[in-house]
């Protein structure tokens, strides 16, 4: 049987769950495991009911599932909201010295992690520990996996802290060890893998595509994009610079890209709003440069914590006239990783401003997957070199070409200057009014699209190879759409999926011979009313024949799409 | 040997008799009796008439948005410290679009010269108040006269601890060249700003106007006393003093950052090879 365990995490803001978390999702990784953690709060600092969610199993995984099989309950309202979901064999694991329940169940294991942590360390604050030695003794899992992870944390700090984590951890592994748990986890051999989130892997991706400048301003669910960047800046030589606003984040781009080495800014749908000036001042003086924007409920301030695909249409027509963009959207973290990569590497080649669409449940959630790999990264640059500079008698910045692409140096490279101005210009980059010449210029703009339109991959096709049915979407609904697919097809459904991760610009004539195939199309987003179907339809003329949609903040699971295809798609004859 | 000539760029769009003409050429000559090549300096600006400035120059230029010169202007010196980046923009862009950016430009205080065009109205929407209009002025928006004070971009300056603040004025071309050159050698952001007419939409301060109000500041006042260049930021009116009214010299942004101590981030090597350790912290 394959396993597949749920674990939850629930307390109040500043109780440590991410802690709990982090070091669950970490001892299953090294026992050899595949996890998947969610994460959903409230927008505050303390308080509030938040949880974490891993999803533990021996095969990848990389999505939700809304059945609980061990609930670890830091407050009463954690027992509470999550009760209805709580398997029959399930057990809730709380202090019943601190939360006093009327009800009774055999699901319920008062552990008094407080008191313990009170009389072996002197300090409340090791209740965690326990509450992670006894998930541990529970599924019987390897304790000195624990130990280990436990010494790497503490043991720069003082050994003696490495030593009471490690007593608590034993004492609430030996209160839980003889439950009888429906399964067990024996830690195997490691996998290999690592265990990172979006966030972290689209910075770590910048670093690998060598970025040197990063600016941002703070926004749920784009800052860790600049906590991680600002942890590594002193490693890897990167200038990050906290902006006054995302007005002034993106202009620093704009400079510093100008200036000659590679820029990116993240930030969410308030933020990108203050930029969309910046984003045409990019196209205009086609100055290359990365955009992630971090996608949250809207509108306005909206759901800060909580997530949505709901800004595509908006990043796709950003920014006052016309000129070309890129836009992706990764699935996981590692295609986030190569992503970034390929972002860098084509706005560099096409003079363009590359937008990484995320949102906040790829950016927060910690997937474990292949270890990636440096040696794929490639730097293309596309600037013009010593000898081409050294040949060339004058140098005209917008120079007309094919590719519409023109000659890019940077000021110093050279004892040519470079011009660039967010007023219409000439050749060299001056200001101008030659109508005639403006017709040439946004011509030369927009050639661009025909050889971009070259470089985008083709989506995933996944699912039954006779399907009458295709779901399309995009981004982050990676992991959930796939398993969903395998559960319709399981009951014989005939399902296929197309998911895409490169946007724009649109694959118009492989859509338009694709989906011709299928009798429904499905249009699945994590928002209210199909973005990316919309956009599909206005370049095929083919419209979707249903839409599974999910707006209320949180992202899709397996089952909550099989229901909802039950629900929509499948007359009712059918049923 | 460089000379003004070798500033010289695009033909200007400007009005005969702009005061936008005399910064150019105090500029330029600053430029080349400071003996730099215009490959050396980059010249930034916004949107407004000063703001085209840059195209009449010779340099580099990055003509932004307007009222967002500061922020590219920033993130090029920090990629390129070894350019000398200044900053032509207008009272508009600089203290009103741009207002933001000003107040978090002074604390920075970036190695980069900002010269402010002020001549106290909008001059290529035609002529609406600016934020250094002064209160009272009729315009044909702010029909019973602009109902609030002007801005004070010096005190403001100096309340921020600015590291360098001065006035110049177009009628004194020499004085102005030699604040200009003053402001370029400074280590740490200069304001230069320049009393400026706009012969065009401003009838009231005009040539005549400033040159019966505009007074060089005497040989012996201290632009280190805080609260005496105050004094002299808040004088306005009968009388406009003119010259370096606050020096204030401290550290630079681009110097506390350690990343650029290797030099130029243009310049420095990427070296990924790290990323095979920091995987690690994954696993």
């Amino acid at each position: 049987m394959n396993l597949d365990y749920n674990i939850v995490i629930g307390g109040k803001a500043g109780q440590g769950l991410q802690t709990i978390s982090d070091a669950l999702s970490k001892l299953f990784l090294r026992g050899g495991y595949e996890v998947f953690t969610s994460q959903d709060y409230m927008s505050r600092v303390r308080g509030g009911h938040n949880f974490f969610m891993i999803r533990v199993s021996d095969r990848p995984v990389s999505a939700q599932k809304p059945k609980i099989d061990l609930l670890i309950a830091l407050d009463q309202e954690t027992i509470d909201l999550h009760w209805p979901d709580l398997e029959p064999e399930a057990f809730v694991f709380y202090d019943g010295e601190s939360i006093h329940l009327s009800r009774e169940d055999k699901r319920l294991v008062s552990i008094p992690w407080d008191q313990i942590a009170s009389t072996i360390g002197g300090n409340t604050i090791f209740a965690n520990t326990i509450a992670v030695g006894a998930c541990c003794g529970l599924l019987n899992f390897d304790l000195g996996l624990l130990a280990g992870l436990l010494q790497e944390a503490f043991a720069k700090k003082d050994p003696k802290i490495v030593e009471t984590n490690l007593k608590c951890a034993k004492a609430g592994y030996e209160l839980t060890k003889n439950l009888k748990s429906r399964i067990t986890i024996q830690s195997g051999k490691t996998s290999g893998k690592m265990y990172i989130n979006g966030s972290e892997a689209i910075g770590l991706g910048a670093i690998a595509s060598g970025v040197k400048f990063y600016s941002g301003y703070p926004m749920t669910p784009s800052t860790g994009i600049l906590n991680y960047l600002a942890g590594k800046s002193d490693e890897f030589g990167i200038v990050v610079e906290q902006a006054e606003d995302e007005i002034a984040a993106i202009n620093f781009v704009a400079g510093a890209s100008f200036a000659g080495v590679r820029a990116m800014t993240a930030t969410s749908g308030g933020g990108f709003c203050l930029m969309t000036e910046g984003v045409s001042l990019i196209g205009c003086i086609e100055t290359p440069a990365v955009l992630v924007l971090g996608q949250r409920p809207g509108p306005s301030t909206g759901l800060p914590t909580r997530t949505e695909q709901g800004d595509l249409e908006f990043a796709l027509s950003a920014g006052q006239g016309e000129f070309p963009r890129f836009i992706f959207a990764p699935r996981t973290p590692e295609d986030a990783f190569y992503l970034t990569q390929k972002a860098f590497n084509l706005a560099d080649k096409y003079q363009v401003l590359s937008i990484i669409m995320s949102d906040q449940h790829l950016a927060d959630s910690g997937w474990t997957l292949a270890k990636f790999d440096p040696d794929k990264i490639k730097i293309e640059r596309y600037l013009l070199n010593e000898q081409e500079l050294a040949g060339l008698k004058e140098y005209r910045r917008y120079d007309l070409s094919e590719t519409g692409v023109s000659p890019r140096t940077i000021p110093g490279a050279s004892r040519h200057l470079v011009i660039a101005d967010s007023d219409e210009h000439d050749r060299q980059g001056h200001i101008t009014e030659d109508l005639h010449w403006r017709e040439e210029i946004v011509k030369k703009r927009l050639v661009k699209y025909k050889y971009m339109q070259e470089e985008i991959s083709l989506p995933i096709k996944y699912g039954d190879n006779a399907a009458e049915t295709v779901l399309i979407g995009w981004g982050s609904t990676y992991g959930a759409m796939k398993e969903a697919v395998d559960l319709l097809n399981a009951k014989n459904r005939k399902v296929a999926m197309l998911h895409f991760n490169e946007l724009w610009p649109l694959p118009v004539e492989y859509l338009s011979r694709e989906l011709s195939k299928y009798d429904n199309i499905v249009a699945v987003e994590n928002n209210a009313t199909a973005q990316f179907m919309r956009i599909i339809s206005g370049q095929t003329g083919i419209l979707s024949t249903h839409k599974i949609l999910r707006f209320n903040g949180q992202p899709f699971y397996p089952q909550l799409i099989v229901d909802l295809f039950q629900k929509e798609v499948i007359t009712y004859g059918d049923r | 040997m460089v000379t003004a000539k070798d500033f010289t760029g695009e033909e200007s769009a400007w009005c005969p008799g702009c005061g936008n003409f005399g910064i150019l050429t105090a500029l330029q000559k600053a430029l080349a009796e400071l003996n730099l090549e215009p490959q050396q300096v980059l010249l930034v600006s916004g949107i407004g008439q000063a703001s085209k400035l840059p195209h009449y120059a010779r340099g580099h230029v990055f003509n932004g948005l307007h009222g967002r010169a500061i922020p590219p202007a920033i993130a090029a010196k920090l990629v390129n410290h070894e350019l000398n980046v200044i900053i032509t923009d207008g009272d508009g862009g600089t203290y009103g679009e741009g207002g933001n950016h000003f107040i978090h430009a002074l604390r920075r205080n970036p190695d980069i010269t900002l010269i402010v065009h002020n001549n106290q109205v909008y001059g290529l929407t035609k002529g609406q108040a600016s934020p250094t209009t002064d209160q009272g002025v009729v315009t044909k928006i702010q029909a019973h006269g602009v109902p609030v004070p002007a801005f004070n971009p010096l005190a403001v300056a100096i309340a921020l601890n600015a590291s360098f603040v001065a006035r110049g004025f177009v009628g004194e071309p020499e004085h102005l060249k030699n604040l200009i050159k003053e402001g370029i050698q400074h280590k740490g952001l200069s304001l230069i700003d320049v009393l400026q007419p706009c012969v065009s939409f401003n009838k009231i301060n005009t040539y005549q106007w400033y040159r019966q109000r505009a007074y060089k500041l005497p040989g012996d006042y201290d632009p280190k006393n805080k609260a005496g260049a105050m004094e002299k930021a808040n004088e306005w009116g009968d009388h406009i003093p003119l010259g370096v009214l606050y020096l204030n010299p401290r550290l630079v942004y681009e110097e506390q950052i350690p990343v650029l101590k290797n030099g130029p981030l243009v310049k420095q090597k990427i070296d990924t090879s790290k990323i095979v350790k920091v995987l690690e912290e994954f696993c």
